[in-house]
């Protein structure tokens, strides 16, 4: 894992683009969804899961492999898109998000999708189950690594502090969480409902080693991530500045989009707008 | 009768000894290990056992985590705690997932007793049997608890057992064996079925005594595992007595009364009567005050089967339609 060269991010942008109409065409299908955190989470999948984690699509339930809890559970067609894309499930899956009998449930489940390392949905229990794969993993002297994605929103949930605190007096290492700070929850922007800030300075006094960056910067994210696997004594923090929505531009910045499906012609604008930024080469 | 023990003093111990031979066994609580006695646990396999702080969702979550990992996580606290304070961390993260984690939760009930009613779960067994993919235990004494803990350590999916805190007399003879989902005929009888769990199968033995000097013939059926329940068994007693007393340290809403009351009323409705507290929190107190105070006790079973008995009769004296 070094630093990107100009065809590696080339590459990860192309992946990203595609992985977005994945989303689109899923929460389209589905009729039901959450593409706005789905999108402003992507990104960090993408980095972590193409250029960061080890793990076998041919034998997901390898014992050393990474492991990656999506805590902001709503967010699962951007984990699906990657998931399928990896190889983990087929594809056809994607279209049946939702529908009764598919594997692919509204929020992620481990006995039904493989990949899914922990089910989630109720938010502000991942972090948690990922401190305890960490504990795990330190049992067993692995050296496997323990990534949890936390939603803005999300931690303003109790149990997140709790787990916060944990991580820090079990002096979990091995532990890296990457907060989608998006500043969107359901009922409007984060300042306006429950601010979190300052929330660097809140991890920190928890006893987190604590990151800031741009989530959507492929080279910014990973160079992150390599500081936050190097970091020894203490769990790490990822802050992602995110925009909700990213990539179609009417549904960026709009609370709006939080949990609602594209009509017909909302679909077909989204669709298009991806298809010009192939054209352009831009995200 | 031999000497009293808790069933928590017995889990300690259990635990301790199973530690030995299984390396896969880690153990949480959350600041009560003393109490829970955990704390044993700890003492032997400190690598093994993770103190969480007054932090029970947390705890839940963590021990998901560790059984996701392969491990089998025994988690404890008092009851009021692990089934309702983290009671969505127990569904979403434990049962959903169907993770190896066992729940053994003590202080369990009105024997609490003077910590009073923030601190008496009576309604823990309701909450844990509506989840999907629970098994819930209630041992009926300390020799049952460990051998209920042997049996447990490898049994599919979460696991809720609920302990108590006082020490409490030997029911279960030597030798009998425990089987999840399997109740137990600890007195064979005619005429009236006394089902009781846990603590209350003392009671009902002392009761089937006495009944027995009023020429009543009672049978005392110890149902430890309330889900899965053991419908075979109790549908055959039902019909072989025609008269029912369910008998819990729980509320009669949703718990033991409930369970068998929703089977056989399937199978083979009878007369029924439930013993255990009616609908309301407990208060502070010696144990054996609140018992008899909220109708918990042997005497208590008597006249319910005594009642229930009457009923039986008067059914069977109506004439065919």
């Amino acid at each position: 894992m070094s630093t990107l060269s100009v065809a590696e991010i080339e590459n990860l942008k192309s992946t990203a683009r595609k992985l977005r109409r994945d989303i689109i065409e899923m929460v389209y299908r589905a009729g039901s969804g959450h593409p706005g955190g789905a999108l402003s989470v992507l990104d960090i999948l993408v980095v972590l899961y193409y250029k960061v984690m080890c793990i076998d699509p041919a034998s997901p339930q390898d014992r050393e492999r990474d492991r990656l809890v999506l805590s902001k559970g709503h967010a699962c067609p951007a984990l699906y898109a990657v998931l399928a894309d990896l190889g983990f499930f087929p594809s056809d899956w994607l279209w049946e998000l939702r529908k009764t009998g598919c594997p692919l449930q509204g929020h992620p489940d481990m006995r039904k999708t493989p990949g899914v390392e922990m089910s989630t949905g109720s938010l502000g229990q991942g972090l948690s189950a990922a401190n305890g794969m960490a504990l795990a993993a330190r049992l067993d002297n692995s050296g496997r690594r323990i990534f949890a994605i936390l939603g803005d929103g999300e931690i303003q949930e109790g149990q997140i502090w709790e787990a916060a605190l944990s991580a820090s007096h079990f002096r979990l290492d091995n532990l890296t969480a990457v907060l989608d700070y998006n500043g969107l929850q359901i009922d409007g922007w984060l300042r306006d409902v429950k601010s979190l800030e300052p929330v660097a300075e809140k991890w920190k006094a928890f006893g987190w080693n604590v990151l800031e960056v741009d989530g959507h910067d492929y080279t910014s994210l990973l160079e992150a991530i390599k500081k936050a696997l190097e970091h020894r004594g203490a769990p790490s923090m990822i802050i992602a500045h995110t925009v909700k929505g990213k990539g179609i531009s009417f549904m960026e910045n709009q609370p709006d989009w939080h949990g609602k499906a594209p009509g017909e012609e909302e679909y077909r604008q989204a669709l298009a707008e991806l298809d010009t930024q192939e054209g352009e080469g831009v995200r | 009768m031999s000497e009293k023990i808790a069933t928590r003093d017995v889990y300690g111990k259990t635990l301790v000894e199973l530690g030995r031979t299984r390396e896969d066994i880690v153990v949480l609580d959350a600041d009560l290990s003393k109490s829970t006695k955990t704390a044993l646990f700890a003492g032997e396999y400190p690598q093994r056992f993770f103190n969480m702080g007054i932090s029970e969702a947390d705890m839940m979550g963590t021990a998901a985590g560790l059984a996701a990992s392969g491990y089998i996580s025994f988690v404890s606290t008092f009851g009021v705690f692990a089934a309702g304070r983290a009671y969505d961390q127990v569904r979403n993260s434990i049962a959903y997932t169907r993770l190896n984690v066992r729940i053994v939760a003590t202080h369990a009930g009105l024997t609490v007793g003077e910590d009073g009613a923030s601190h008496q779960t009576l309604e823990d067994i309701a909450l844990m049997r509506v989840l999907p993919n629970m098994t819930v235990v209630v041992p009926a004494d300390g020799y049952q608890t460990r051998q209920a803990l042997f049996e447990l350590v490898d049994y599919p999916g979460p696991v809720y057992l609920r302990l108590g805190r006082p020490k409490v007399p030997r029911v279960i003879l030597e030798g009998t064996v425990f089987q999840v989902g399997k109740g137990q005929l600890l007195k064979e009888g005619r005429d009236v079925a006394l089902i009781a769990t846990g603590i209350m199968n003392g009671m009902a033995l002392e009761a089937a005594a006495v009944l027995k000097g009023e020429g009543i013939d009672a049978a005392v059926v110890n149902i430890h595992t309330i889900k899965p329940l053991d419908r075979r068994l109790l549908s055959e007693v039902a019909a072989d007595t025609g008269a029912v007393v369910t008998a819990e340290e729980h509320s009669v809403i949703g718990g033991l009364g409930s369970a068998v009351a929703e089977v056989l009323a399937e199978t083979c409705p009878v007369p029924m009567l439930r013993v255990g507290v009616k609908d309301s929190f407990g208060e502070s107190g010696a144990p054996d005050e609140l018992m008899q105070k909220y109708g918990l006790t042997s005497f208590h079973l008597v006249e319910a089967a005594r009642s229930v008995l009457r009923a039986k009769k008067k059914k069977e004296g109506r004439p065919p339609k």
